[in-house]
């Protein structure tokens, strides 16, 4: 969706400010979101792409305005609102009021560092053949859907090439919505810089995306 | 609504505050934070966890597991390994070229966030710079968790259209002949820069290479650091 965070090209967020010698937390309630995240994922009520969705779906006030694991924290606790594993009136009391869904899932200490060695694979054995192949000019597709995609704006409409071919990996567009992995070939895909910014681009500058194959057609 | 850089770094509250900071405070903020816990945040989260605990949905050994993995276990010491082996031993760098994942994991940094690596090799002739603009994808296996700076809208926003403006903010600058490919990482693919192994390191051993490999010179905001440099 054309939501907050889809800023590739956006203008006027400011310098970069690099942080010297920067924490890996800024506080402990940030460690508690991380946490308390990865272990409601692996309750496996959602999937990675409608964890990126409810993060996305927050208003741009809030998106703008909220710090990154403040993001976090909207994102979960609507992700487990939306699969009835919490609610406002526990949030408000503090409380548990009624037992959890999924505690057959709960992620148990000795379990969760197999959880994060393992992790969670996106690619999927190969059903089809791949429609394009390196070299080949493509063109990605104009669109703006209402749902999740991950064709960024700046690369909507442009041509490029194909720089690698990845693959079948899980669609995140149907993913995203609990409408299956529905996986697609997944190719690396190569820009001019010129083809996407015009004649202000940088010189000597290129942009590569991963981009699914129902986003490409043959240029 | 005003996105300028000034109002963006104050609009937050509590330590986001800091996040866009540009000023010498930083410090005293982080201190301050660390002793505010009384904070918004700090009592909504303890509140979450107290809730899922009580559920049964969440272990809170795991949530240590979790934070103890990537405050202490996992940063971007395992990514500067890839990288000193990759410049030392040209067997190791062909695999990572051909196969990044199954050589990275050979080394043991295996899981999330890193399921699928892929790595790119910077030349005279080409620098490669990492950035997730939709999100914050991020190769943790090898980096750990991203710095604030790469998960924000200034970088997320400028570096797609600006590398070289972007890179003069840390301090890089490069030849004009060198090209520049800004990899966005839309999909799970995560990606791995090789830096150029700096000039004079001719003599160092693995070990020795490995403390030249900055954080910055593996996501392509920065160089590996001339030996003595550090």
């Amino acid at each position: 969706m054309d939501g907050p965070q889809d800023l590739g090209g956006k203008r006027n967020f400011g310098p970069i400010n690099p942080e010297q010698d920067e924490p890996i937390f800024h506080a402990e309630w940030e460690k508690k979101v991380l946490g308390l995240t990865i272990a409601s994922n692996g309750l496996g009520h959602w999937s990675i792409d409608e964890g990126r969705l409810a993060r996305e779906s927050l208003s741009p006030q809030q998106y703008y305005g909220l710090s990154y694991y403040e993001i976090w924290y909207e994102g979960v606790t609507a992700l487990l609102k939306r699969h009835g594993e919490l609610s406002d009136a526990e949030l408000a009391a503090g409380k548990a009021l009624q037992p959890g869904l999924r505690t057959e899932r709960r992620v148990s200490g000795e379990a969760m560092s197999g959880v994060l060695a393992s992790g969670g694979p996106s690619e999927r054995p190969q059903s089809s053949e791949p429609l394009f192949s390196v070299g080949q000019r493509v063109r990605t597709k104009l669109a703006h859907p209402a749902g999740h995609t991950r064709l960024p704006n700046y690369a909507r409409d442009k041509i490029g090439s194909i720089q690698s071919v990845r693959g079948m990996h899980v669609f995140p567009d149907s993913s995203a919505h609990g409408q299956g992995e529905q996986p697609q070939w997944l190719y690396t895909v190569e820009f001019d810089g010129a083809a996407l910014w015009g004649p202000d681009a940088e010189p000597g500058l290129s942009n590569t995306i991963d981009a699914w194959e129902s986003y490409l057609d043959l240029a | 609504m005003n996105l300028g850089g000034a109002a963006f770094k104050l609009r937050s509250r509590n330590s986001a505050r800091m996040h866009f900071r540009e000023d010498a405070k930083i410090s005293d903020d982080h201190h301050h934070d660390h002793d505010n816990h009384l904070s918004d945040m700090d009592a909504k989260v303890r509140a979450l966890q107290t809730i899922l605990v009580e559920k049964g949905l969440v272990d809170p050994a795991a949530v240590d597991v979790v934070v103890e993995t990537y405050e202490h276990k996992v940063g971007p010491k395992n990514g500067a390994k890839v990288v000193a082996k990759a410049w030392v031993d040209p067997e190791f760098r062909a695999w990572l070229e051909k196969d990044a994942s199954a050589a990275i994991n050979s080394l043991g940094y295996v899981g999330r966030q890193g399921e699928h690596m892929h790595a790119v090799f910077n030349t005279p002739e080409q620098h490669n710079m990492v950035v997730c603009t939709l999100c914050s994808c991020y190769p943790w296996p090898v980096l750990g968790l991203p710095p604030v700076w790469y998960k924000s809208p200034p970088y997320r926003s400028r570096v797609v259209y600006e590398p070289r403006k972007v890179l003069g903010e840390f301090g890089v600058e490069l030849p004009d002949s060198t090209k520049i490919k800004v990899w966005d990482s839309t999909a799970e693919l995560r990606y791995l820069v090789i830096p150029m192994r700096p000039a004079g390191s001719d003599g160092l051993s693995e070990d020795e290479l490995v403390e030249l490999v900055s954080r910055d010179s593996m996501i392509g905001t920065g160089l590996a650091h001339a030996p003595g440099q550090e």
